[in-house]
C-alpha cells in the first residue's frame, strides 16, 4: 500500500477491529483445545487457564482413543463430507454452467427455483425426508446423509457459481466450439479451471456445515456403524455424568480434518472472495 | 458460385430484430469487411456464419454446401477473436494443434502444419510458452496462427486488432494483408477502423441498424456512396453535410462535401466562416470553420499551414465533388 493512502490512526483502528473479531471468533475454539489437555478438576476450577505441570493431563485423549469406535466415526464424517462436497461441486457447477451459458425458455425461472433453497432451510422437511428414507430403505446409511447434504449444498453452489460462470469469456468457449471440443470438454477443461477460486469458496461454505451437523446424523443415521464424529462425541455426554475430558478431546480432534480441508481450499478461497475487487 | 453465400438472413433476440434481409455472396479468395456503428449486428452476423449463433431464418452456404445445421467445427471455418481467446492452460503449440487433434489429423501432419504457421508468423521462439507469458501482439499472432493451421475455407475475424496499441495494429494489419495474399484464402473481417476497412478489403459491407446499406469496393464507397449514411461513415474526418437551402440550391435536400474537397481562399467561395479549431498533423492540417447556420465545417488540407484561430476564410467546393441527397437520405445522381 502506498503512503498516500495509508494513515497510521486509520490502520490502528482497522487492526483493532480485526483483532477484536479474531479474539471473539477464536475464543471458544481455544477454550475447547486448552481444556482438553487439563484434568477434570482444573477444567472446572480455572476454565480459562492454560494447562500447567499440575493440571496437564491427557486423560481425555486416552479415553477417546480407547473408545475404539471413534476412528470409525471419523471415517464416516470424512466419507460423508467429501462425497457430498464432490457431488455439490460437480452438479452445482454443471447446473450453473447450463444456466449461465444456454439461452432457453424459463432460464431465469429455473435459476430462481434452484436458488430458492438458500432461503428455505432443508430441516423444515425433516419429517418427509425421514419418511422417504424409510420407504427407500436408506435409514442408517451414509448414502442417505450424502443425498441430503448434496441437496442442502446445491442451491448456494448454483447461485454463486452461475454468477462466476457468466464472467468467463464467451470468446474462449466459442474458440473451443470452433476447434470441435464437446460441451463437456469446454466445461471441464476450459471453464472449470477459470472458476476454481469460486469453487473453493463454495467448497468451504458447503463443507463446514456438513462436518458440524448433528441433526441429520441423529435422525437419519444414528446407528453405531454410521455415526459421524459430532454424533459420536455425544456418547461422552451422559444424562447424569458427562466425561468432559473426553468430549473436549473428541471435539479438538474433530477440528483437525476440517482444518486440513480448509487449508487445501484457502489459497483459492482468498482469491475467490477478492476476485473482481482487484483485477 | 461463392465460397460464402448468405441468403435472406434474419436474426432476432426475443422481440428485438438485430438483422434483416441480409444477402451476400463472397467469391473465392475475397477479403470482405463488415463495418458499421456499434450494436448494428456485425458480430452477430459473423457468429451466425460461424455457427455459434443460429439464424432465425435464411440459408448459409459455405463452399457450396448449406451449413445451417452443422456445428462450427464442421463448417470449414476458423475464427480470430478480439480478446484472442487462447486456451490459458496450453502452450502455443497446444493452442494451435487442438483443433487438428479433435479432427483426428495424424501427429506428423499436425507438427508440420504448426511449425509452418509459426514460421509464417515468426512465432518459433514462443512455441513452448503459455498465453500468460506473452504480450498482446504475440497472443494475437498465436490466435491467427491457430486459425491458419486449420486450413479453413473461410477465415472470420472479429475486430482482431482493436485490443492492440497503434504501432502493433499497423504491423499486424500488414501481416494480415500479407497472409491474405500468401494463402489466397477467403476472409471476412469485422472492424470499426476506417483504415483497416479501406486498406484491407476487396469489398466493404456497410451495415447499419439491422440492414446492409451498401456493398462495394472501398473506393467505390468513397466515390459513390449510395446514401447519406454510407457517405458519412466512410472517410475520416467525416463528410460535411449542409442544408441545400443555405447554399442556395434547390436540386437536393442535403449537400455532402468531404473535408479534403474544399479548397480555401479565392473569391466567390461556397462557404465562409471563422476558424474555430486547428489540428496540425504534420503531413496534413485539419481546420474547423464555424459557418453560422451551416454549423461546423471541417476542411482537410495537405501540408502545413499558418492559419490562426478566428481567421476569416472562404472555401470553395472542388468541381463535381459535392454529393446530393434527397429527403430520405438517398443519393441523387
Ligand atoms: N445474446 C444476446 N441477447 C440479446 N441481444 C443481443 C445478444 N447478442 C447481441 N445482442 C444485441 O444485438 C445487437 C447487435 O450486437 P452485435 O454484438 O452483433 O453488435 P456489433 O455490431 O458487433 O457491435 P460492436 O461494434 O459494438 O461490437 C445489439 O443491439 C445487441 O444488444
Ligand atoms: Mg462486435
Amino acid at each position: 500500500m502506498s503512503k498516500a493512502t495509508h494513515s497510521i490512526p486509520r490502520s490502528i483502528a482497522a487492526h483493532a477491529v480485526l483483532s477484536a473479531y479474531t479474539i471473539l471468533a477464536l475464543f471458544p475454539v481455544v477454550v475447547i483445545v486448552i481444556n482438553s489437555f487439563k484434568t477434570r478438576k482444573a477444567i472446572f476450577r480455572h476454565p480459562l487457564a492454560f494447562p500447567d505441570s499440575e493440571s496437564f493431563s491427557l486423560i481425555g485423549y486416552e479415553t477417546v482413543i480407547k473408545q475404539g469406535d471413534l476412528f470409525l466415526y471419523f471415517q464416516n464424517s470424512l466419507i460423508v463430507t467429501v462425497a457430498s462436497l464432490f457431488f455439490v461441486l460437480l452438479f452445482g457447477a454443471m447446473a450453473a454452467f447450463a444456466l449461465a451459458e444456454y439461452r432457453f425458455r424459463g432460464n431465469t425461472l429455473m435459476g430462481l427455483y434452484l436458488a430458492l433453497g438458500i432461503m428455505i432451510p432443508i430441516r423444515l422437511g425433516t419429517v418427509f425426508i425421514l419418511k422417504i428414507m424409510v420407504a427407500s430403505g436408506l435409514v442408517n446409511t451414509l448414502t442417505a446423509l450424502v443425498l441430503i447434504y448434496t441437496a442442502q449444498g446445491l442451491p448456494l453452489a448454483v447461485f454463486i457459481l452461475s454468477e462466476f460462470m457468466r464472467q468467463v469469456s464467451d470468446d474462449l468457449k466459442n474458440a473451443g466450439r470452433i476447434d470441435g471440443l464437446s460441451e463437456y470438454r469446454i466445461f471441464f477443461v476450459l471453464v472449470l479451471p477459470l472458476v476454481r477460486p469460486a469453487m473453493a469458496t463454495v467448497g468451504v461454505f458447503t463443507m463446514i456445515p456438513i462436518w458440524n451437523d448433528l441433526w441429520f446424523p441423529l435422525i437419519i443415521a444414528p446407528a453405531e456403524e454410521t455415526k459421524t464424529i459430532t454424533l459420536g462425541a455425544q456418547v461422552f455426554i451422559g444424562q447424569f455424568v458427562t466425561d468432559w475430558n473426553a468430549v473436549l478431546s473428541a471435539l479438538s480432534l474433530a477440528i483437525i480434518p476440517v482444518m486440513v480441508l480448509y487449508l487445501i481450499f484457502s489459497r483459492q478461497l482468498i482469491r475467490g472472495i477478492t476476485a473482481g475487487a482487484v483485477k | 458460385m461463392g465460397t460464402l453465400e448468405l441468403k435472406d438472413i434474419h436474426k432476432s433476440f426475443g422481440d428485438v430484430e438485430v438483422l434483416k434481409n441480409i444477402d451476400l455472396t463472397v467469391e473465392e479468395g475475397e477479403f470482405i469487411i463488415f463495418v458499421g456503428p456499434s450494436g448494428c449486428g456485425k458480430s452477430t452476423l459473423l457468429r451466425i456464419i460461424a455457427g455459434l449463433e443460429d439464424a432465425t431464418s435464411g440459408d448459409i452456404t459455405i463452399g457450396g454446401e448449406v451449413v445451417n445445421d452443422r456445428p462450427p467445427s464442421k463448417r470449414g471455418i476458423a475464427m480470430v477473436f478480439q480478446t484472442y481467446a487462447l486456451y490459458p492452460h496450453l502452450t502455443v503449440r497446444g493452442n494451435m494443434s487442438l483443433g487438428l487433434k479433435q479432427d483426428g489429423a495424424p501427429k506428423a501432419e499436425i507438427k508440420q502444419r504448426v511449425e509452418q504457421a509459426c514460421d509464417m508468423l515468426s512465432l518459433d521462439e514462443l512455441i513452448d510458452r503459455r498465453p500468460a507469458e506473452m504480450s498482446g501482439g504475440q497472443r494475437q499472432r498465436v490466435a491467427i496462427g491457430r486459425a491458419i493451421v486449420r486450413k479453413p475455407k473461410l477465415f472470420l475475424f472479429d475486430e482482431p486488432l482493436s485490443n492492440l496499441d497503434a504501432a502493433l495494429r499497423v504491423n499486424t494489419r500488414l501481416e494480415i494483408a500479407r497472409l491474405h495474399r500468401q494463402l489466397g484464402a477467403t476472409m471476412v473481417y469485422v472492424t470499426h477502423d476506417q483504415v483497416e476497412a479501406m486498406t484491407l478489403g476487396d469489398r466493404i459491407v456497410v451495415l447499419n441498424d439491422t440492414r446492409v446499406e451498401q456493398i462495394g469496393a472501398p473506393m467505390e464507397l468513397y466515390n459513390n456512396p449510395a446514401n447519406i449514411f454510407v457517405a458519412g461513415f466512410i472517410g475520416s474526418p467525416k463528410m460535411n453535410f449542409i442544408d441545400a437551402k443555405l447554399l442556395g440550391r434547390d436540386d437536393a435536400t442535403t449537400i455532402g462535401i468531404r473535408p479534403e474537397h474544399i479548397s480555401l481562399g479565392g473569391e466567390g467561395g461556397d462557404i465562409e466562416g471563422t476558424v474555430s479549431h486547428i489540428e496540425r498533423l504534420g503531413g496534413e492540417t485539419n481546420l474547423y470553420l464555424e459557418c453560422g447556420d451551416m454549423g461546423l465545417i471541417s476542411v482537410r488540407l495537405f501540408g502545413a499551414y499558418d492559419f490562426n484561430i478566428d481567421d476569416k476564410l472562404s472555401g470553395k467546393f472542388e468541381d463535381g465533388r459535392a454529393f446530393k441527397f434527397d429527403e430520405a437520405g438517398m443519393r441523387i445522381i
